[in-house]
């Protein structure tokens, strides 16, 4: 029994770290924008196609360096060209936006590749088991903890050492000010965007390698990610990372003693948070206006 | 104060316009339909078009359309030409309740197809019972559609759930062995699956290890092998379908639980094996047809028209569905010269597929006691690729005819009423 | 000028009601038929009851249709078991839907902005979980089935809701009618005023000494009962409740219905479902690529008519 929670906890973080990479990604949007990303699971999709188009071109490694950045290229775009006119407004609307550009992005994706799934293989070596006993580890699941890992650690030295990072670091505890520094807000924003993109349109691209590519499968992604936000804390990046760890940690192990409430342990997760600290765990008071 | 869109370049004005084109156009449409029906004979087809079943429910719709272009040109129904009207009901019961009643109460249609999803397909069959439409169930299998919620005027083409598991189960004993492990779907379908295989299973002498639940849309099995492996069973049956069987597959391929426990399942279609990297491609499993049936008369056949419109791939059990469903509508019509839903109804029990729709070996009809059609089920085993070429996924081992795999008519649950 | 401008509201409510009672009549003509205009007035009640809160207190629930949902299953729920008893099924739906937000309403209603958004959002699918989940209660994924609509017997004549779908739409004109007059009555009482104070200036009425939070939760719940009955009539004329009608997906619908005719505007959301629902049933038997036609229109609506379709023609007369 020992061994099994131990497997499971072990498998709970491996999952949770890829729930954070898409949970992140949302956050890093909403903090200093304050969208929510309905689109985010489409722009997760999109990677995944983008990979598998390009791999027969530049292989298994130049479509995960290529695809994510293709991804955010395009949410680039969109940020300029739908989601800016919205800033000042009331945040109904961008949530609106986000919601019908999901609707665009997952009919266009089967438009252009079909409602089928489609067929994506990893490098051989990778898609085997550490060992015979951990059979759960495979070589790409630790693949895509330490891409999670480098990404994180590279959105958290940018975010702290960067001069654009301490920019977005300001700017979503107080944008005007910035603006009157003669910050290049629009520019910081666009950017921001299009790094939560990256992200997942890099979760899209290591997605693709596990679970199966059709257009709807980004869907099922995006609620999990808001939670590990409210759980972690709105504002809080290091609160989302928690968050997305939890979630994978708690329902890993729920799935052993009662694997139908794998899933609903989230939700009891987020019900506990919002009864007992509202703010989440990490995040800061009236971060919620 | 002048407001602050009319400097763009798509101003609201454009914009208004384009909308006021569009508007117009959908008001008018109906009008030109209307212009230009001469009576054909409607058959209303509700899939989900859009959603996780696009894929499958496109299949079936070209199956159906290949069936009706057809009939037509061998002079089509009673004389008259066949309309195959096709809505989507994107997954969702009020949608498919909607359609339903827009294809019954505005377009009139004489007969109703539909749906991949059992609970959409249950809830149009009763709107259909209650407009006495002839409803034939393409590609919903859960059982109570010719069980316990059999109606007079549903007929179902697809396989019952306990068919399918009927047609595996010895076969998976008297290989593999007697210990299974069950990953079963966590909705209606995947139980009356699971409980249907165990219940075999239990006839057979052997055990069950465990009964995972998935819920839909799992995208990460690890968990529940990680269980499944713990329980040593002798085989993994693999229940859920479309992309969660996708995933699953793939990952008990990583894990390399494949070389450790036999893998099988009940139902598989080429569809998901399509999607799936070819390592993965896996397990004993039952098809409802396939395409690769060399000697069976008007299979080549099939095969070719359904390349000929579907990008050079070859037909899925999904294309034959739809395909029969147009057949037996237009069959049982001409045979019985009217177009009554009640005489149709009474005339499709028993009602024995030719050659040339059945497309398999063993003989094909519908049973008069539940309405159910008594189609083969192909047994065999997945394969990265075969002797028929790239597409050649499943290599068939036997044909099992439905009479063998359906359970009786007195233990089905169904008792049909007829309207006086 | 008051007496211009109210006689002309009168005339715009007359006509509206005169279309809505005549609906039948001129539908069918156009392409349309009657469980469509059912269907219509179903929602719009609904997009009426997030209006309520969304246009009128400015608060953003986007996770409504949750009510909506367990309404349904209510009805559904109390066909089914308790008694075949249409009038039952509507109060059962509605107090579901309602308490449930009452419960609900009282935790969450002092957060404010996107993070309530996404808090509602997040509940309501826990509720789209338990349905989905709870099979032996709710049907699960494959819904609530085996019951229908009952006739109401009156006393003196029985009517046929069940089979006579222009009987049923009436019926749910005059349900419509009902909860639309409540609510106009609650909006134009000073209670409503308050909610618009509040909408306007939240931090201001707070000053005035308005018990903000006591108001919001109190108008949530209102929505939420409103929201309860609206999902009742929705199962009644489905026969079937599913946890489709739960999801967040479903809830942006209702958002959509009440921005695109006109969020400030009593009438608005009546007018943004009836050219949602239509336009989403013609598209949808016109073109797989629907979606693509519904998220367009999400788009253009944000991008160019904030205001609605009614905020649109109120600014043309005004210019």
């Amino acid at each position: 029994m020992t061994q099994l929670l131990l497997f499971n906890v072990t498998n709970g973080l491996i999952i949770g770290a890829f729930y954070a990479l898409m949970a992140l990604g949302l956050s890093l949007i909403l903090n200093l924008s304050n969208v929510i990303n309905f689109a985010h699971g489409g722009f997760l999709v999109i990677g995944g196609y983008i990979a598998y188009t390009i791999t027969p071109y530049v292989g298994f490694w130049g479509a995960l360096l290529i695809a994510p950045l293709l991804t955010a290229v395009i949410g680039f775009v969109v940020e300029g060209v739908l989601i800016r006119p919205l800033y000042g407004r009331d945040p109904l609307y961008s949530l609106l936006m986000t919601f019908g550009l999901a609707f665009i992005i997952e009919d266009g994706t089967r438009f252009i590749w079909g409602a089928q799934g489609k067929p994506v293989t990893i490098p051989p070596f990778l898609a085997r088991p550490l060992s015979h006993q951990f059979f759960f580890i495979t070589g790409y699941r630790l693949f895509m903890v330490a891409m999670v890992t480098i990404a994180v650690g590279l959105i958290f030295a940018l975010l702290r050492y960067t001069r654009l990072g301490i920019r977005i670091r300001a700017a979503t505890l107080d944008l005007e000010t910035v603006a009157a520094m003669g910050v290049n807000v629009r520019m910081l924003r666009s950017l921001n965007f299009a790094g939560g993109i990256y992200l997942a349109g890099l979760a899209g691209a290591l997605a693709a390698g596990q679970l199966g590519l059709e257009p709807t499968m980004g869907t099922g992604l995006l609620m999990p990610s808001f939670i590990a936000i409210i759980i972690g804390g709105v504002g809080s990046l290091t609160g989302t990372l928690i968050g997305g760890l939890l979630i994978g940690v708690a329902s890993g192990v729920t799935a052993v003693f009662a694997p139908a409430a794998s899933e609903a342990v989230m939700y009891v997760l987020m019900a506990v948070i919002l009864l007992a600290r509202p703010r989440g765990l990490m995040g800061e008071e009236g971060m919620m206006t | 104060m002048a407001p602050p869109f009319s400097s763009r370049r798509f101003d609201r004005r454009s914009v208004l316009k384009g909308a006021a084109g569009l508007g117009a156009l959908s008001v008018a449409s109906p009008f030109v339909i209307a212009a230009r029906a001469e009576t054909p004979i409607r058959i209303g087809m509700i899939d989900p078009l859009t959603g996780v079943y696009a894929g499958v429910a496109q299949n079936e719709v070209m199956g159906a359309k290949l069936a009706v272009s057809q009939i037509n040109a061998a002079g089509g129904v009673l004389g008259r030409q066949l309309e195959l009207l096709v809505e989507d009901s994107a997954n969702d019961v009020g949608t498919g309740v909607q359609k339903a009643r827009k294809l019954i109460d505005r377009d009139q249609v004489n007969f109703l197809i539909g749906d991949v999803n059992s609970g959409v397909a249950q809830a149009i069959a009763q709107v259909s019972n209650e407009k006495k439409i002839l409803h034939i169930v393409s590609g919903g299998h859960t059982d109570s559609i010719t069980g316990p919620d059999c109606k007079w005027n549903v007929y179902r083409v697809c396989n019952t759930t306990s068919m399918e598991a009927n047609s595996v189960s010895s076969l998976l004993f008297g290989q593999y062995g007697k210990k299974w492990h069950f990953i079963t779907p966590d909705y209606a379908f995947g139980h009356t699956l699971q409980k249907a295989a165990a219940t075999d299973l239990a006839k057979l002498g052997g055990t069950v290890t465990g009964n995972e639940l998935t819920p839909l849309g799992t995208t990460d099995f690890s968990a529940y092998l990680i269980k499944a492996q713990a329980a040593n069973p002798d085989v993994l049956l693999v229940l859920p379908q479309g992309s969660d069987m996708v995933n699953c597959l793939k990952q008990i391929v990583q894990f390399g639980l494949n070389q450790q426990i036999h893998v099988a399942g009940l139902q598989q279609e080429l569809e998901s094996l399509e999607a799936m990297p070819p390592e993965a491609r896996i397990g004993i499993w039952m098809f409802e047809w396939y395409w690769k049936q060399p000697g069976v008369p008007g299979v080549d056949k099939f095969v070719a028209d359904i390349r000929a419109v579907n990008g050079g791939k070859v037909p899925t059990a999904r294309h034959w569905f739809g395909y029969t469903s147009v057949h037996t509508l237009a069959g049982v019509a001409n045979q019985q010269k009217t177009l009554d839903s009640v005489a149709l109804a009474k005339a499709l029990g028993n009602f024995e597929l030719p050659p040339e729709i059945k497309l398999q070996p063993n003989k094909c009809y519908y049973r008069a006691g539940d309405h159910q059609l008594m189609t083969s089920a192909f047994v065999g085993e997945a394969q990265s690729s075969g002797a028929g070429g790239p597409e050649d996924l499943f290599r068939v081992d036997h044909v099992i005819p439905g009479d063998e795999t359906a359970p009786p008519e007195d233990a089905t649950g169904c008792k049909l009423q007829w309207p006086a | 000028m008051t007496g211009a401008l109210s006689s002309r509201k009168l005339a715009v409510q007359l006509a509206i009601w005169a279309l809505l009672a005549s609906a039948p009549y001129w539908m069918p003509p156009l392409g349309g038929y009657t469980a469509l205009g059912t269907r219509v007035l179903v929602l719009a009640l609904a997009a009426m009851s997030v209006n309520f809160l969304l246009g009128f207190t400015g608060v953003l629930s986007f996770g409504h249709a949750a009510y909506f949902g367990l309404g349904a299953y209510g009805a559904g729920l109390a066909l089914k078991f308790l008694a075949p008893s249409t009038p039952l099924a509507l109060v059962c739906g509605m107090l579901l839907g309602g308490l449930v937000g009452a419960a609900l309403g009282w935790v969450i209603a002092r957060r404010r902005g996107v993070y309530f958004a996404m808090v509602t959002i997040a509940i309501g699918q826990v509720f789209y979980y338990i349905a989905f989940q709870w099979s032996s209660v709710t049907g699960g994924d494959d819904g609530l089935r085996g019951f229908s609509r009952q006739p109401i017997d009156f006393g003196a004549f029985k009517l046929d809701i069940v089979s006579n779908s222009q009987a049923f739409y009436y019926f749910v004109l005059v349900c419509f009618a009902l909860v639309v007059a409540i609510m106009g009555f609650i909006l134009r009482s000073p209670f409503g005023r308050t909610l618009i104070a509040i909408r306007e200036n939240e931090r201001r009425a707070r000053f005035l000494g308005i018990p903000v939070d006591r108001h919001i939760w109190l108008a949530f719940t209102l929505s939420c009962f409103f929201m309860g009955f609206a999902g009742a009539l929705y199962a009644l004329l489905n026969n079937f409740a599913d946890p489709r009608g739960l999801h967040y997906s479903q809830s942006g619908d209702f958002v959509m219905m009440a921005v695109m005719g006109g969020m400030r505007n009593f009438w608005g959301p009546l007018l943004g479902a009836a050219v949602f629902v239509v336009l989403q049933d013609y598209l949808s038997s016109v073109t797989v690529n629907w979606m693509s036609g519904v998220g367009a229109l999400f788009v253009l609506i944000v991008l160019f008519f904030p205001r609605g379709l009614l905020g649109f023609v109120k600014r043309g007369s005004q210019a």
